[in-house]
């Protein structure tokens, strides 16, 4: 049986791993590679790294530090932060990434997600998508949450399925670093909008949170950072946890 | 040992060659024909789209030179895929070696399959470090249904073979290369044949 995904994820910046709390206040928290790699040996099943770093220096630390990772690691990892090309998904998945996530290209260019998935297949082709309510409704947010755009959350991810996307990872900004919980009830209606896996973003800060995921935001993964970071959540109580309470997982 | 790595468009060659090294192996990445004939073992990688593959194996003739290759040869996910006869990913002429239709996952569950699921009905010498149930790493679309060259089974949607093996050629629809310790050990044990 397929089982449900627990995934740390590693902002970087210039090649070091950050975490800004509702996309702010960035603060060090270490060596990527380092973290990947204990991650891993925790049980993590699968590892994302965002990169944020707006230079074209930083850019190239990326493709290097995407090698030294792979290097390091034996479970699958999405790369994505600033990716705009089919040669910048060439890059990376040649330097060993596994999938790769775009983000605000995708909004500035749907026709990229289709080129890019009938390029490398839609199974290695995220999109990430950032959201907050404004008015009631999930409104789509572009450059690391920055800049708002006229897209509802729940149509942008039905017009990814037809552009060919394979999954999603949809980051709440309201719930991102608030430790209260994941934004349940949008998961479920994106889980009822779209027919390919959903990665849940924004809001873990205790066990029971996970669980709520994966039962009411029928969530297929689910995504922390700073909860993983700074030892707040071990993995292998984590999984244990969710084992416990029935839920399919790899122990 | 030898062990050549097939370089082709969108493949993930570093992937597969960095899990090699973890086991003391260094591998050749390579599409030259010489190279890949000469070795020991041959492993086909694979991420990309089966058409676009097919086509870019064509240009370089490995169509017709992996099909005759008489060393152990490991195709891995869409390698697997594309060693088989027919895929209906982009309506693909494949190798052909294995005798096989790969199709799309039935949508009664979402796809792409993607995250670990369990190794089921082991019958080949790939598995001797693997259990029964043990979790690898799958990340696609479409699939080769159980047929009689299957040699381990999983479930998502439908049966799916996770391996499948004919004489020299062995192909795995999960990343060994991304399984963690159990991965590790298909590889091995391929490394061994």
């Amino acid at each position: 049986m397929l089982t449900k995904r627990i995934v740390p994820c590693l902002d970087i910046k210039d090649g070091r791993t950050v975490k800004g709390v509702n996309f702010q206040n960035i603060r060090d928290a270490g060596d990527p590679v380092e973290l990947a790699a204990l991650y891993a040996r925790m049980g993590a099943d699968e590892l994302v790294f965002l990169d944020i770093t707006a230079t074209e220096d930083g850019r190239h630390t990326l493709v290097s530090l995407v090698e030294n990772i792979a290097a390091e690691i034996d479970i699958p990892f999405t790369v994505g932060g600033g990716v705009r090309s089919k040669q910048d998904v060439e890059r990376l998945l040649n330097a060993g990434a596994d999938k790769v996530a775009v983000n605000s290209a995708a909004v500035r260019d749907p026709n990229l997600v289709k080129d890019l998935s009938l390029a490398f297949g839609s199974q290695c082709i995220v999109v990430a998508i950032d959201a907050k309510t404004v008015d009631d409704k999930w409104q789509v947010f572009v450059s690391g949450g920055k800049e708002a755009t006229d897209r509802e959350l729940f149509e942008w991810a039905s017009q990814l399925v037809t552009l060919g996307a394979g999954e999603i990872l949809f980051t709440s900004m309201d719930h991102d670093g608030t430790k209260s919980g994941f934004a349940l009830e949008a998961l479920e209606k994106l889980h009822q909008s779209v027919p390919i896996p959903i990665i849940a973003s924004g809001g873990a800060g205790k066990l029971e949170h996970f669980e709520e995921a994966f039962i009411s935001g029928k969530a297929d993964a689910a995504l922390a950072a700073s909860v993983f970071h700074y030892e707040e959540i071990s993995i292998p109580e984590l999984k244990r946890y969710l084992n416990e309470q029935g839920i399919s997982i790899r122990v | 040992m030898r062990i050549a790595v097939v370089k082709y468009n969108a493949g993930n060659t570093k992937s597969v060659s960095f899990a090699l090294k973890r086991l003391g192996v260094e591998p050749i990445i390579t599409s030259d024909h010489d190279e890949i004939s000469g070795s020991d073992k041959v492993i086909f990688p694979g991420v990309g789209e089966a058409s676009s593959t097919m086509s870019h194996l064509r240009s370089e003739n490995l169509d017709k030179l992996l099909p005759e290759l008489q060393q152990p040869v490991l195709g891995i996910c869409l390698g697997m895929q594309v060693m088989c006869s027919y895929s209906e990913e982009g309506n693909t002429d494949c190798l052909g070696i294995f005798k096989q239709i790969v199709r799309r996952l039935p949508e009664s569950e979402k796809v792409p399959h993607i995250g670990w699921n369990q190794l089921d009905n082991l019958k080949s010498a790939l598995f001797y470090r693997a259990a029964e149930g043990d979790y690898a790493y799958y990340l696609h679309s479409y699939f080769v249904p159980i047929n009689n060259l299957t040699v381990a089974t999983t479930h998502y949607s439908a049966p799916v073979s996770a391996a499948i093996q004919k004489d020299n050629f062995f192909g795995v629809q999960f990343h060994p290369e991304k399984s963690g310790e159990v991965g590790s050990g298909v590889l091995q044990c391929f490394l061994e044949l």
